[in-house]
């Protein structure tokens, strides 16, 4: 029978993880320095806590979270009126299942949904399409949130409206890109820290070459990581060791999907309805040309157009979902966290998510409670 | 009779007299406790075990049963993890206006046929009908009743460190095979659900003498739920070994892509047992003689008596806590 792991995962995984300690610990000893580094993507955070890789480097390498969680990223403008969207006995909302417990600052989409609103977790945009095709005389829009690895899916989502000319879907694009952010997090918010732990999914539509700046830019390593034990536990090797090395380079530890020029036929997709367009992030704010909004062509589909949607400014909370996301608070470091924010009453969007820093600490490692 | 169930099938005048003899007393076999509006029935003396529980599940048919035969299924896997042996149960259906009448058929033959395989007898049962919309389909509520065994309890106060914490197959089967039949997450596995009445194999290992001293099975909130459950109710501190967990590659890759974590997948045939470590190899041994408990295996043991808390230690050897399931799990966007 199948368990868990292969049995010979174990075995190596705990002969790397001895490997990876003593090499950083001889780099502090030399420099001083405890090796840093950020894991980008939410499902790395999640994996990391999971898998016990974050609990045993404790101590020896620092593991920050980065802006990989989509939902967490979201400016909470955009998921004011997101909610605010959903609030009309005319309209079906079709979103992914991190968005629905989000909290607005009126309330979340769950809470709409019990209230009566017509709001449907799916998991695939197209599914959202379909529901379209299925009421005719209802509006239909998706909340169209995600990096580079899911914008790929929302262009098929228009392009099949497009083809079946559907009049009643929409879709409210808030989606983000990975290389500006990282650039903001290096030049404006100065993160400190000593390499990338680079994301699996979206370096498969991406490639590896879209992380070649790091280098040339920033002297910064990174390496393109899966997300099993022992892939993490290499993928942070060879981090330490390009460090040691002082010898940065972008490092592809995933290749098994992950190609050099990543997948040109979802880049096509992606830039054949979405363009370019300044995006605000949670806790950073506007970066310019940050995101991708649906081309002019297709702005018959974009909900952002075709709704009147006003909402004011948000709620102010203690919440450091912002500050997480670019590495400079931990969970721990956060006054809600397990008290104020648990899954059950979440205060943000990081402790919501599947994906976030706080939800992962708060599942994986907290310690009492 | 008519194809479709409507709202006159539950007024209880001529259609609903046919509906129960046709499709209910028919399927069940006991045409003399129909008689009357209430049963009798003997129970040797000695303490009986109650229980009751309402079946929603959605969809109605998935792979490996349906909410019949999982109607029968929950409600004596409740009375036999609790150390009794489960004899009677009741049934009761809320129906939609507009149901199938060959979907309903299929429902109560199914729910007849687990409950005949399962040695317990259904004693009374109850329709309504309801306007379209009110209910989802059907839902069912079965009620269980069973007795003691005399002289063998179940006896959590004896449990000690050292003590083996024993699952009798796979995890998460249930959870992933319904959320592949709901159809909505583009998934297609030939993964099935594990729901089925546990007595028999339950019986087997009691009447082998062996002291169990716990039992659960982790239907919501999963293994992990169920065993934090254990662990504060009786403070004790158990480990479970992440490696030693049997499950099943569909379900491992269902959660990858889903970012859902087994250990909270629901579970509607699977028991967990504490026993003591020199009966460890009997008590796996009696419950690999059943079809549902082919891969039973050894998941954890007992630590501490001391400290409620659950622990699972990792192939990478740090050891995290577990907590219950907190909300619902839902997909993830990537």
């Amino acid at each position: 029978m199948q368990t868990l792991f292969e049995p010979q995962d174990p075995a190596v995984a705990k002969k790397l993880a001895q490997k990876l300690i003593h090499l950083a610990d001889s780099y502090r000893e030399r420099t001083g320095i405890m090796p840093t580094f950020m894991e980008v993507c939410g499902s790395h955070t999640m994996a990391l806590a999971r898998t016990g890789v974050k609990l045993i480097l404790q101590g020896h390498v620092r593991l920050l979270s980065g802006p990989g969680c989509p939902v967490c990223v979201t400016d909470q403008k955009q998921i004011d009126a997101m909610i605010e969207l959903a609030e009309s006995d005319d309209r079906i909302v079709c979103t992914f299942g991190d968005m629905i417990r989000v909290p607005g600052s009126k309330r979340s989409l769950q809470s709409a949904k019990t209230e009566g609103r017509d709001i449907r977790i799916v998991y695939s945009p197209l599914d959202a399409v379909r529901i379209a095709e299925e009421n005719p005389d209802r509006d239909v829009v998706f909340l169209g949130v995600g990096f580079e690895t899911t914008v790929p899916v929302l262009a098929a989502a228009l392009q099949l409206a497009y083809k079946k000319q559907l009049k009643n879907f929409s879709m409210w694009a808030t989606t983000k890109l990975v290389q500006p952010v990282l650039r903001t997090l290096l030049t404006e918010k100065h993160v400190k820290i000593n390499g990338f732990l680079l994301p699996g999914h979206v370096s498969i539509v991406l490639g590896q070459h879209a992380y070649q700046f790091l280098v040339d830019e920033f002297q910064m390593p990174g390496v393109i990581s899966g997300f099993e034990t022992v892939e993490m536990l290499s993928a942070i090797y060879q981090l330490v060791k390009m460090l040691d090395a002082d010898h940065p380079a972008i490092m592809n530890n995933y290749k098994s999907v992950v190609r050099e020029n990543g997948n040109p036929a979802a880049q096509k997709l992606m830039f054949d309805y979405f363009e370019p367009c300044d995006e605000a992030w949670r806790g950073i704010g506007m970066i310019p040309q940050s995101g991708l909004d649906i081309r002019e062509k297709y702005a018959a589909y974009n909900a952002k157009k075709k709704f009147k949607i006003e909402v004011g400014e948000p709620k102010k909370t203690r919440c450091r979902c912002g500050d997480m996301i670019c590495g400079l608070a931990t969970p721990e470091e956060c006054i809600l966290f397990g008290k104020a924010c648990t899954p059950l009453h979440p205060v943000g969007p990081c402790m919501v998510s599947t994906e976030g820093a706080c939800s992962a600490h708060y599942a994986y490692m907290r310690k009492d409670g | 009779m008519d194809r479709k169930i409507t709202l006159a099938h539950g007024d209880g005048g001529e259609l609903a007299h046919k509906l129960i003899q046709q499709i209910f007393v028919s399927a069940f076999g006991n045409t003399r406790e129909s008689h009357f509006d209430a049963s009798f029935l003997s129970l040797d003396s000695g303490q009986i075990a109650v229980t009751t529980d309402s079946f929603v599940v959605k969809p109605l048919f998935f792979p490996g049963g349906d909410i019949g035969k999982i109607a029968v299924s929950g409600t004596v896997n409740d009375l036999a993890v609790a150390g009794a042996v489960p004899l009677y149960l009741t049934a009761g259906f809320i129906i939609e206006e507009g149901f199938l009448l060959a979907d309903l058929r299929q429902i109560v033959q199914s729910l007849a046929d687990e409950a005949r395989a399962a040695g317990v007898r259904v004693v009374a049962g109850d329709t309504k009908v309801v306007e379209k919309g009110s209910v989802d389909g059907v839902y069912i509520n079965t009620a269980g009743i069973g007795i003691a065994r005399s002289g063998k309890t179940v006896d959590p106060k004896t449990i000690e460190s050292g003590d083996v914490v024993i699952t009798s197959g796979t995890i998460g089967d249930h959870g992933i095979a319904i959320l592949a039949a709901r159809g909505e997450l583009g998934l297609v596995t030939d993964l099935k659900s594990d729901c089925a009445p546990l007595n028999r194999m339950i019986d087997a290992v009691m009447d082998a003498a062996i002291a169990v001293k716990m039992m659960r099975d982790p239907t919501r909130g999963g293994v992990a739920t169920t065993l934090v459950e254990i662990a504060e109710d009786f403070k004790v501190t158990i480990q479970l070994q992440e490696q030693a967990l049997p499950i099943r590659r569909e379900v491992v890759g269902a959660c990858d892509i889903l970012g859902f974590d087994p250990l909270y997948l629901a579970n509607e045939g699977k028991v967990l047992m504490i026993v003591p470590k020199a009966e460890e190899e009997r008590t796996l041994a009696i419950l690999r003689r059943f079809p549902e408990g082919a891969n039973a295996a050894t998941i954890g043991e007992v630590t501490d008596t001391e400290n409620g808390k659950l622990l699972l230690e990792t192939p990478l050897g740090s050891r995290r806590r577990l907590h219950r399931l907190s909300g619902m799990m839902l997909p993830r966007i990537c």
